[in-house]
């Protein structure tokens, strides 16, 4: 009796970790299942280079690299603030920062984290777009540039939390053999924790950038969501997540070609991230430091 | 190596000296920076939303006009959607942080499962707002109800609530498991005595965070259609007569805060921004007060805990 009612909550237990396993499945099902239909319509070849992205027009062109350019700038823009800021803060709080200042800084970074990227998309399309056209007045509402800034403020807590972990993991015997060659506190920083906890640092950037490549909200308040094939930040443009937001404010029907490019869309972005992660994996395995 | 004079080395050790106190320098202005961001953003939206918060906005519906407008159906579609997150999320989630500390054996499933978890952390919400579309609204026809975005919500933060478990599940001493198998107490018996107990501050921390963040997320929310013109609440969930539970709020059309702030946003017109900024400060309230509960709780965890 008890033996059996033992059995059955652990099938229960179970039941609920494989759960994750049936998201994941699930993700994949429903972006492949969907993906396959739109690619019947759409050769492969012409969704990675055609150089026009018109899926709604009567003259349709499926070119994802047009939505990709507005990803890989403000990303580029995005990580170009947050991963110095973040490293800068990191190694400041791991290895300068008295206590207190610590004690402060670090639930005041968390809170900086936890804020709902859409109040960081008004305040990117309502403050900083403003204050910019202030410095450069031809800049037009929606742009690249302020969008990617905002982001790259959002993006800094995650870096810098992660990185300061990996930081603090690394032994004190380390720092003291440093201190006893004579070294000042930024060599010690700089030559002997940044490189010990260097597989930490590389998944904090690697966070980063999935987190980049996967934020929706601030592109599609700020950037303006026309798809536009540019690497000029000061312009507006489309992301790949700012299009699957436009899609689905529309109301298209279940089943049409429109419907089936958002899914195509987010395979793409799936298997980036995915990417990242593996690569997060591989880094972490190959310069991992144990002590 | 040349050898040098004392006072070379003394400029030497002054010139490293400096560069210390400029690190630390640069170290204070990107902590600065992030503060004045932090800052701006909120006095930005308290100037340009105070003078529309009021008990009329709080209890309004939305309207064609912007003084007039409210938050009210947007309020109660993100508590009831809450609702929904936290009673999938916390049973699965903590249900699955306990088999995998407690119970599995290492081998390849445990592996797989761990592996499976940290990527899931990694992807995109506005993936699982797809998933959501393609699987609850479309195939197990949910439409697009409360019950669609609390279930899609909850698969969001699962990670979330798994990883807090497991972490707070760790720091409990294996004497403790010892003790209690010492008394002949089973597996389950062990768990939900001690373990589920001791942990149960830490769980909480992880479940009031993945909350936090959920009642924040809008593009999934978006990509199963919620609504953004909610004129009237959903069916109420107690009712007058027997059984008195109703679940048609389940079912019901709604609208949520981000959604109601990402609607306003949008418009061109000045007055419906002020209304983001009001509706954006009340959520940016909520939000910081349940991370600071969730830092609080964590902080006095750490100061309480002995073993």
């Amino acid at each position: 009796m008890r033996f059996w009612r033992e059995r059955l909550i652990e099938a229960a237990l179970l039941a609920a970790a494989l759960a994750t396993i049936a998201t994941t499945l699930g993700i994949v099902y429903i972006l492949v299942k969907e993906s396959v239909v739109f690619f019947q319509h759409v050769p492969l070849w012409q969704f990675l280079t055609d150089r026009q992205w018109t899926p709604l027009f009567a003259d349709a062109h499926f070119g994802i690299v047009v939505l990709l350019s507005g990803t890989l700038v403000s990303s580029a823009i995005a990580l170009a603030i947050a991963i110095p800021m973040g490293t800068v803060i990191a190694m400041y709080l791991a290895e300068f920062a008295p206590f207190r200042v610590r004690e402060v800084a670090k639930p005041l970074l968390e809170l900086l984290g936890g804020i709902p990227t859409i109040v960081y998309g008004y305040f990117a399309l309502l403050f900083v777009t403003p204050l910019l056209q202030w410095f450069y007045p031809a800049l037009p509402g929606f742009n690249l540039l302020s969008a990617g800034i905002v982001m790259g403020i959002m993006i800094v807590p995650y870096v810098s939390s992660l990185a300061e972990d990996a930081m603090r993991a690394v032994p004190m015997s380390l720092r003291e053999g440093s201190y006893a060659m004579g070294a000042t506190r930024f060599q010690t920083a700089a030559k002997i924790v940044v490189p010990a906890a260097f597989s930490g640092i590389a998944s904090a950037y690697i966070l980063g950038i999935s987190r980049a490549v996967g934020e929706t909200m601030i592109l599609a308040v700020a950037a303006g969501m026309q798809p536009n094939l540019t690497l000029n930040p000061l312009e507006p443009a489309a992301t790949i997540t700012a299009y699957i937001v436009q899609v689905a404010l529309g109301d298209l029907p279940h089943g049409s070609i429109g419907y089936q490019t958002i899914f195509a869309a987010g395979l793409t972005l799936l298997l980036f991230t995915l990417a990242c992660n593996v690569l997060g994996h591989v880094l972490r395995r190959k310069y991992r430091e144990a002590y | 190596m040349r050898e040098h004079s004392a006072a070379e080395l003394r400029a030497l050790i002054a010139l490293h000296r400096r560069g210390d106190v400029l690190f630390a320098a640069l170290g204070i202005l990107a902590l600065g920076i992030a503060a004045f961001a932090f800052a701006a953003l909120f006095f930005d939206m308290l100037v340009s939303g105070a003078p529309r918060l009021s008990w009329q906005f709080l209890t309004g519906f939305p309207s064609r006009h912007a003084d007039q407008a409210g938050i009210l159906s947007a309020l109660v579609g993100s508590a009831l959607v809450m609702l929904v997150t936290a009673a999938v999320a916390v049973p699965l989630g903590v249900a699955a942080g306990v088999y995998l500390e407690e119970y599995a054996r290492r081998g390849w499933l445990a592996d797989l499962i761990e592996i499976n978890i940290t990527n899931l952390a990694g992807v995109p919400s506005i993936v699982y707002g797809l998933l959501a579309l393609g699987l609850f609204v479309q195939q197990f026809g949910l439409g697009q109800s409360i019950a669609a975005a609390g279930l899609t919500l909850a698969l969001l933060i699962l990670p979330v609530v798994i990883v807090a478990t497991r972490e707070a599940i760790r720091t409990i001493p294996q004497g403790i498991r010892e003790g209690a198998y010492a008394l002949g107490a089973t597996r389950w018996q062990m768990v939900s005595g001690h373990i589920l107990p001791y942990s149960s501050p830490g769980i909480l921390t992880g479940i009031i965070i993945g909350l936090a963040r959920a009642i924040g997320e809008t593009a999934p929310v978006i990509t199963i259609g919620a609504l953004t013109f909610i004129a009237l609440l959903p069916p109420a969930p107690v009712t007058p007569e027997f059984p008195w539970l109703s679940f048609e709020w389940l079912r019901s059309p709604f609208t949520v805060m981000p959604i109601q702030i990402f609607n306003w946003t949008s418009r061109p017109q000045a007055a419906f921004h002020a209304n983001a900024a009001a509706a954006g400060l009340v959520l940016v309230l909520m939000t910081l007060a349940m991370n600071g509960l969730a830092i609080w709780l964590r902080h006095r965890l750490r100061a309480r805990m002995r073993w």
